[in-house]
């Protein structure tokens, strides 16, 4: 008795295994699961790996029913988070794995990639493009694009500068206005009134999580405005210069009397957070988080955000350049259809069919003048278009602080060592801001890692 | 009175381990600017928007490959594991301790060591981005654990009882079938929960080894996290969705798994 009751457990168990086996097999043919080979086929496929950015899953969402009913290409689209991504393509670039065919990356990855030789050159395609309409491209998105060799490597999906975003009411209830261009001591003078700390209300909110595309890079616009920079033209490091040490101390005081709570693990979700919910009653970040700022299902203080320049020190704008952009790696087989794609992504037809077809506020903005002139467009972003064009096109990716750079890049510098190196700095800066300890001593200790990696390129 | 006191500790104790499952299931029905709330909304209105969002973004290949993977691989460990076993336990073959032992020793070794090798093999024989590929990796990686579990439940079966077979004239496959089979049941049932759990949840092989057309569904899962904008009730969402086969695996077998966790080697 006991034995039959022991079999007749058993067996919903194994049937289990069984049938989940036998459905995974059966469906597998019909769902393309297991397909043999890897970047193999005809040019009627072609794989695409991206970020899980809302625009790329716009993108994936609007794909096969226009982009692949005009040209009969189908495209399957893979989504990872950034790091994944960067060594994923890494990975299947320098193997030649040749998996992908078209990938989103950063304005960082793209020139340095270009000299790897690991992206295809898409000047030549873009200039014999008739309707793609390169001359419309921002400069500044064209110029943080290209390699070495003046040619475009990859074509802006969308693009973002930087600006101070204040909440309206915070400042009408306190009798606070905020200049259209202020200056960082005027954000401070302005935090130490705003913030109510009985009301959990921060002064400002900044980025303190640690990472070069974290903390550094807003931290690095500071210190581009302070006069400072991480090597002057013949890569001298310069980490621990006057310019650069009042900057970090400015920027870590500011978050340490009148910053978030927990700012040393606030990165851009949290900071987005924080201001969305109302907790701060400025934050300087990122054009892009506008949108997310606007939809009412996304914050609570949609409709209440004043919108102005990135503060300045000694230069004129100090806003930074980011973008996203399609790239083709070299080891793709399909480059034409490719580029088919990445034309129809990155064109004003693909701006117009977002606007008509998921809501003009989701139009993937940043990269073309003409996205600007679209009346639809700039009422749904009345409130913050006008300032981002303005800040993209201030943005200036070669000479962004005082002093001449020896390499491209506003809010980092464009070589592979940074990424490591700003982290590492980053992590010692994020000590300060949560601990207190001397700003001083975190910069020796990146001047030390900066001359490392000087060396290198040093002449 | 002490009894009381073991009772009341095992609730906490399972309280405090089923918690973050219940907060994630929770925060699967919040809209993503309640979800991100602090404090954290106990109070919310329920809603299925993340759920349209990731039937929108089709889960279901990923699931299959999933189930491809998990299935076969739960099934061949199963197959090679359960001989394997046999003759280190019940019939040991000489120098059975080396063999035990070597076995063992192939995941002493970092996973991310053997990525290299295994990518640069894998792309020579053309099968990148192929579910087989899969398949045959966690089949490997599973079966050194499968051998030392169902040794262990082997070597619970009384040798009495396998005489007794023997002496009233049944064959090997005869003995297997009615007599030892019945008794390890519960250890195959646990160890093949175990191995397809650890299949399912498999990340690093799968992010590096799969493209578009295999991925499984941890890769599917970590789609959802953004460096813009707020993902945290979708990712719940998806995740919930994700681990629901395994709870179901888990469910059907729960039986078995009291009695075969509790006898054999993970005690």
């Amino acid at each position: 008795m006991r034995k039959m009751g022991r079999r007749r457990r058993s067996a919903p168990a194994l049937a289990f295994l069984a049938g989940a086996a036998t459905v995974a097999l059966a469906l597998s043919g019909c769902s393309g699961a297991g397909d043999t080979g890897s970047g193999s086929g005809s040019d009627k496929t072609i794989t695409a790996l991206m970020v899980g950015n809302p625009q790329m899953e716009d993108i994936a969402k609007l794909t096969a029913d226009n982009f692949t009913k005009q040209t009969g290409i189908t495209v399957k689209f893979t989504i990872l988070p950034e790091n994944e991504l960067r060594d994923k393509v890494t990975q299947d670039v320098a193997t030649q794995g040749g998996q992908y065919d078209v990938a989103t990356i950063g304005a960082y990855e793209v020139p340095i990639w270009a000299k790897n030789g690991w992206l295809h050159e898409l000047s030549s395609y873009a200039d014999s493009d008739s309707g793609y309409d390169k001359g419309d491209l921002l400069d500044p998105m064209v110029k943080s694009l290209s390699g070495e060799d003046g040619k475009m490597y990859a074509a802006p999906f969308y693009g973002e500068s930087s600006f101070l975003m204040y909440n309206k009411d915070i400042f009408a209830a306190k009798g606070l206005t905020m200049p259209e261009r202020p200056t960082w001591q005027q954000v401070a003078d302005l935090a130490a009134k705003a913030e109510d700390k009985t009301a959990g209300v921060a002064g400002i909110c900044l980025r303190g999580l640690p990472g070069w595309g974290e903390m550094f890079a807003p931290l690095t616009t500071v210190v581009n405005t302070f006069g400072g920079t991480w090597f002057d033209k013949d890569w001298t490091p310069k980490v621990n210069a006057p310019e650069f040490t009042d900057a970090v101390k400015f920027y870590v005081d500011l978050i340490r009397q009148h910053g978030e709570s927990g700012a040393s693990q606030a990165g851009f979700t949290e900071c987005l957070n924080t201001f969305g919910q109302g907790k701060a009653a400025m934050w300087y970040d990122a054009t892009s988080a506008a949108g997310t700022l606007e939809d009412p299902n996304a914050s609570k203080v949609a409709g209440k955000v004043g919108y102005v320049y990135a503060p300045v020190v000694k230069t004129k704008s100090s806003g930074w350049l980011w973008a996203w952009a399609w790239a083709m790696p070299k080891t793709t087989k399909k480059a034409d259809a490719a580029w088919k794609f990445i034309s129809w992504a990155t064109s004003k037809d693909y701006e117009k069919l977002v606007g008509e077809k998921l809501g003009w506020s989701r139009v993937p903005a940043g990269k073309r003048k003409s996205t600007y002139d679209i009346p639809q467009y700039t009422d749904s972003a009345k409130a913050f278009s006008d300032v981002t064009l303005k800040a993209i096109e201030e943005a200036d990716p070669v000479n962004p602080g005082v002093q001449p750079r020896p390499t491209v890049g506003v809010q980092f510098v464009d070589i592979p060592e940074f990424a490591d190196l700003g982290t590492k700095v980053s992590q010692d800066v994020a000590a300060c801001i949560a601990n207190g300890t001397p700003v001083d001593q975190a910069l020796a200790n990146g001047q030390k890692l900066a001359e490392d990696v000087a060396k290198k390129y040093r002449k | 009175m002490r009894k009381a006191a073991w009772t009341v500790t095992a609730w906490a104790v399972g309280i405090v381990f089923v918690f973050p499952v219940l907060w994630m299931v929770l925060t699967g029905f919040k809209r993503e600017q309640d979800a991100a709330s602090n404090p954290p909304a106990w109070l919310f209105h329920p809603t299925l928007d993340q759920y349209r969002q990731i039937f929108g973004r089709n889960v279901t290949p990923y699931l299959l490959n999933s189930l491809m993977a998990s299935g076969f691989s739960t099934l061949l460990v199963l197959v090679l594991a359960t001989p394997a076993a046999y003759a280190l336990s019940m019939r040991p073959v000489g120098k059975w301790r080396d063999a035990l032992f070597f076995f063992i020793s192939t995941k002493m070794l970092p996973a991310v060591a053997a990525l290299l090798p295994i990518y640069l093999v894998v792309k020579q024989l053309g099968m990148l981005d192929n579910i087989w590929t899969m398949v045959i990796l966690y089949t490997a990686m599973n079966l050194p654990l499968a051998v030392w579990m169902m040794r262990s439940f082997l070597l619970e079966v009384p040798r009495s009882v396998v005489e007794a077979a023997a002496v009233d004239g049944a064959g090997l496959g005869l003995t297997i079938r009615k007599v030892i089979g019945p008794i390890v049941s519960p250890g195959i049932a646990a160890t093949a929960l175990i191995c397809f759990i650890f299949a399912w949840n498999e990340f690093f092989f799968a992010v590096n080894l799969t493209a578009t057309r295999s991925g499984t569904a941890p890769i599917f899962l970590v789609g959802f996290i953004s460096s813009e904008g707020l993902f945290l009730a979708r990712l719940c969402a998806a995740a919930t969705l994700v681990s629901l086969p395994v709870l179901l695996a888990g469910w059907l077998a729960q039986n078995k798994l009291v009695r075969g966790l509790s006898m054999g080697a993970v005690k």
